[in-house]
């Protein structure tokens, strides 16, 4: 049976104070003094509502890698992050060129209930940048793919890119480009500058990234294309995206939660927590990000979450994987980098975390503003809490998260998922509850 | 002292400190019997990761003076070769009591990765990491200056207003990083010289002078010491310059560019050499040539070295 829950004394993104009444997964009443009429009580005084959110950039590593991740364990970790959606890369094993293999990530997502799983395609067969993948097929599977991706490798033959742009504007996707050129960054393990000098880390320069989104948006431009760029990393790619957006191109940009926070230093350590790719930059880059951030160049934050067993990071940095985990952190180090610094709103974060990357991702009634009827996709956030991240915070399977030992605000308390709970005073849903609620809510709208 | 990983951490003081024990330790080596007892019944394990057959045997000599156990460990042949990790390797040793790790790796920050992880209580000596550093390189590199410039009354003193050229594949070299930072902590002057594509990027920050022309270097620094880098086989085929005889000719120090440097300038090379590539034989054979003194010199660091690291009580020492 669904439950129906009274949420009491939200305050909305806009700073409204309001009281919510979900019922068969719907906003049913808005307004203050709600009668509770058998409903079960959400004390959310205090706490921020937010439309549920949405990561256009998430690694699940099912089927393939399932050592670092599920599709199960990865959106038990958005349901404690907030998030109700999630868009699943497409480099898994094998990787997501096909519908069957789409299908598959998108069947297993609807099973676990715990979000919404967006499976995005490969743009190319096997991501090996040579030949278009069945992107046709993706978009009219039942998984109905709207993202196509070669995320951790770039489409960087200039030809495939621009007829990719093309082919994927036929079925109203779009390509979300990790701009990388290759060459450029062989065998790269950090932020060239002096600092990769001095620790004898072979440098990812910032014009591997620039050179490629500068490519990219004029083809986007030539073909008449929409263009999404993955997690921008530097100033100058802050620039060049301001220039793209000045002159009309259809083009869009994510920034991760880490890139808004950490910087290179971190890197002196040689703890392989801090290893991703695109690397962490310097305090310039952290500070033009934000203000890209800030004046709308850059449209969304998306996490970039990639799990990696243990063994992946304890051993020399140059031998360790890329990558951290971060649906579990995003929502407090939005507000420790963007929102406690002023940068942003609230009502910021709900269109950078949630209305942006569903208009991307062509995710239709999802997000929301809180409107009766709204899909009740929520998550309530105590933006006064303020405590060392640690292990118990990681719920997924792995544990290389860069925020370990650091002190981060906000802290996540209720998500709604299709109006059942999916996190409870910080506390994950049973699987088999949430399981239970997913079936039941397909059936009636599915 | 507890670890040495790295020139750039190290106090002028402790600098100093182990120059000044290599001292005593070279003078060790001028005896008949040439081992002192100082390290008997301690354990060091050379851990080598990459071949570097003159660093090794140097570091186990130097063990072996101090009469020291020395385990010779290399990934040929061994469970690292066969995929073990750093970290299995490590809690090894520590299972086996090994209270000197001496290690050599291709991965920048791996011994430091050693001293932070908790796998292993063991002191640890870098003994060259990937392209990061060299530092006994450095400590002995700057032991056989001090010699040369100060003699017999090099105790206690630093390097203060010695102007040092290196010259070669600084972008790739961990001696010159060691060297860069050691010889700056001890007062010296220091000029790269190098095509611009074989300098780190992010070089003009460092505090070293960035030359490209090496007849204009020689002629306006008038350095004390030339440091010529081994350019390696690898770098030939990879854009650094178009070819060895060009390299030679532009960067090489050949027997006119050694003509034109003072009687007493100091020619050094930390081995091994490409004789007629980086340097000429009549350069490196040379009574200002020390090549043969720093092998000799590298003894009396490691000795040092290891005695300031192993001997006595490990638990009180910071």
């Amino acid at each position: 049976m669904s439950t129906q829950y009274l949420i009491v004394g939200a305050t909305l993104p806009d700073g409204s104070k309001s009281d919510l009444r979900i019922a068969n997964g719907r906003i049913t009443e808005r307004g203050t003094g709600l009668k509770s009429d058998g409903a079960a009580m959400i004390d959310a005084n205090g706490l921020i509502a937010l439309p549920g959110l949405v990561d256009l950039h998430t690694h699940l590593r099912e089927p393939g890698f399932e050592q670092s991740e599920t599709v199960l364990s990865g959106t038990r970790a958005a349901a404690a992050g907030g998030f109700t959606s999630v868009f699943a890369m497409a480099n898994t094993m094998p990787v997501a060129d096909t519908s069957g293999v789409v299908e598959q990530v998108q069947s297993l997502g609807d099973a676990a209930g715990y979000a919404t799983v967006r499976p995005i395609g490969a743009v190319t067969v096997g991501l090996a940048g040579e030949r278009l993948s069945e992107i046709g097929a993706m978009a009219h599977s039942r998984a109905a793919v709207s993202v196509f991706s070669d995320d951790g490798k770039c489409v960087h033959d200039s030809l495939l890119m621009r007829r990719a742009l093309e082919y994927v504007k036929t079925f109203n996707g779009v390509i979300a480009q990790h701009a990388q050129d290759p060459r450029l960054t062989e065998k790269s393990q950090m932020n060239e500058g002096a600092l990769s000098s001095e620790l004898g880390l072979a440098g990812w320069p910032a014009v591997a990234e620039e050179s490629i989104i500068a490519r990219d948006v004029l083809l986007a431009e030539h073909v008449g294309a929409r263009l999404h760029i993955c997690h921008l990393s530097t100033a100058g790619s802050v620039d060049v995206m301001r220039w793209a957006k000045a002159r009309g191109i259809d083009v869009t940009a994510e920034v991760t939660p880490h890139h808004l926070l950490l910087t290179e230093e971190l890197v002196r350590s040689y703890d392989a927590r801090f290893k991703v790719n695109p690397p962490l930059r310097r305090d310039e880059d952290v500070l033009a990000l934000r203000a890209g951030v800030a004046d709308g160049t850059i449209d969304i934050i998306a996490t970039d979450h990639a799990p990696h067993p243990d063994e992946a990071k304890d051993c020399e940095w140059d031998h360790a994987a890329f990558g951290m985990v971060g649906l579990e952190s995003a929502l407090s180090v939005t507000q420790t980098a963007l929102v406690d610094t002023g940068i942003v709103g609230w009502n910021d974060v709900a269109r950078l975390l949630s209305h942006a990357p569903a208009r991307i991702g062509r995710l239709a009634g999802h997000t929301h503003d809180f409107a009766v009827g709204s899909p009740a996709n929520i998550t309530l956030t105590d933006p006064s809490a303020s405590s060392t991240f640690g292990l118990a915070n990681l719920v997924g399977k792995s544990r290389n998260s860069p925020y370990l030992g650091m002190t981060l605000s906000g802290s996540v308390r209720h998500t709604f998922h299709h109006g059942y709970a999916t996190l409870t005073d910080g506390v994950l849903v049973d699987p088999a509850e949430v399981a239970a609620h997913a079936t039941e809510w397909r059936t009636t709208h599915g | 002292m507890r670890h040495l990983l790295s020139t750039k951490d190290l106090s002028r003081d402790d600098a100093i400190m182990i120059l000044d024990v290599a001292e005593d330790m070279s003078d060790v080596q001028l005896r008949e019997v040439k081992k002192l007892p100082t390290l008997r019944g301690k354990t060091v394990v050379n851990l080598f990761f990459e071949d570097s057959t003159r660093t090794r045997i140097s570091f186990e000599l130097a063990a072996k003076r101090l009469s020291a156990d020395v385990i010779n460990f290399s990934a040929k042949g061994s469970s690292v070769s066969k995929g073990e990790s750093l970290k299995d390797t490590a809690q090894t040793l520590a299972a086996m009591g090994a209270d000197g790790v001496v290690i050599r790796h291709s991965s920048s920050g791996s011994p430091q990765l050693l001293a932070d992880s908790g796998w292993i209580d063991a002191g640890i000596v870098n003994a060259g990491d990937g392209t990061h550093e060299h530092p006994t390189q450095a400590l002995l590199d700057a032991f056989t200056m001090r010699r040369r410039i100060h003699g017999a009354a090099s105790r206690g003193r630093d390097l203060s207003g010695v102007s040092v050229l290196i010259v070669g594949d600084i972008l790739h070299s961990r001696v010159a990083r060691s060297n860069l930072w050691l010889l700056r902590t001890l007062g010296a002057e220091v000029t790269f010289v190098a095509p611009a594509t074989l300098l780190p990027f992010g070089a003009e920050t460092w505090p070293a002078g960035i030359r490209y022309d090496l007849d204009a270097a020689i002629a306006e620094v008038n350095p004390d010491v030339v440091m010529m880098l081994r350019i390696q086989s690898e770098r030939m085929n990879a854009a650094f310059f178009p070819n060895p005889r060009e390299y030679a000719r532009v960067w090489g120090l050949d027997d006119e560019r050694l003509a034109r440097l003072r009687p007493d300038t100091i020619v050094m090379h930390p081995g091994p050499m490409n004789r007629g590539l980086e340097i000429s034989s009549r350069a490196a054979d040379s009574a200002q040539s020390t090549v043969i003194e720093q092998v000799a010199n590298g003894v009396s660091i490691r000795m040092a070295v290891l005695y300031l690291l192993l001997s006595g009580d490990r638990e009180g020492s910071a």
